[in-house]
């Protein structure tokens, strides 16, 4: 081998570098009061961007009922399960969303529930592991017609 | 009385992953809107959702206003034994509904 860099060690480079920007905490880019509600439930720990997958449709004709589906990759056994798994919003008149509390008897860490979205906003959900990790995801909704905040 | 839908499987294998739905029906009315008068639409939503299996709990949701009217939750749960599984809404203004479903493991 006679080049400076070989491809071997640019590869590794390469995903050292994408380590880092995987660890990137997403809680610091959510408003204030989100990220406070985050915080509430997380503590000190760190949020590591992975393992959670979070759907929603993309574009929401009806603020009022966006369904919407988390899973956590984990083998959900006694030794190593999903705890818990939050879910905060950006701009409805409050952060917190729902918690779901399991264990490994859910056999699979996967929830669906229907929420009101106040706006066009970024999702977040947060999956809480049995060896006390935060992972999370992120997913952006534009919504068409808000979730009403008036009398009809 | 609030109306509820649940589906649980009749029958499972042992250690097989049923899927569970549930649905109620409750305005979940947020506490952030007005009415047309001006007057804050006071909070009545469920606040929580515990599901027991053989009487012990297998899943809880803690809910906020976010959750959409009629609150629909999908989980899962592993077939153990068969017995019975339950699941109870509790929330604002005294809440409380309380349902049971029978599941029958081979």
């Amino acid at each position: 081998m006679t080049h400076g860099t070989s491809r071997r060690d640019f590869l590794r480079a390469a995903s050292a570098g994408l380590a880092v920007l995987v660890t990137v905490r997403p809680v610091d880019a959510a408003p204030p009061a989100t990220q406070d509600a985050i915080r509430a439930v997380v503590g000190t720990a760190r949020v590591t961007r992975g393992r959670v997958k979070l759907e929603l449709p993309p574009l929401s004709e009806n603020g009022n009922a966006v369904p919407l589906t988390v899973s956590v990759e984990s083998p959900m056994t006694a030794a190593e399960h999903v705890r818990a798994i939050h879910v905060f919003t950006e701009k409805n008149p409050q952060p917190e969303v729902v918690s779901f509390r399991l264990g490994p008897r859910a056999g699979l860490a996967r929830v669906s529930t229907r929420i009101r979205l106040a706006d066009t906003q970024t999702v977040t959900a947060i999956g809480e592991l049995s060896d006390g990790s935060f992972w999370s995801a992120e997913a952006a909704v534009v919504v068409t017609l808000a979730a009403c905040l008036e009398e009809t | 009385m609030a109306e509820t839908l649940i589906s649980v499987p009749p029958r499972a294998r042992r250690g097989e992953i049923v899927e569970i739905k549930t649905l109620i029906s409750h305005p979940m009315e947020t506490g952030y809107r007005r009415s047309q008068l001006g007057a804050r639409i006071p909070r009545d939503i469920i606040r929580l959702f515990v599901c027991t299996y053989g009487g012990a709990e297998v899943f809880r949701a803690e809910l906020h206003p976010a959750i959409a009217a009629n609150p629909f939750i999908t989980f899962s749960t592993v077939a153990t034994e068969s017995g019975t599984l339950t699941f109870h809404w509790t929330g604002d203004n005294g809440f409380s509904v309380k349902e049971t479903a029978e599941i029958r493991v081979e």
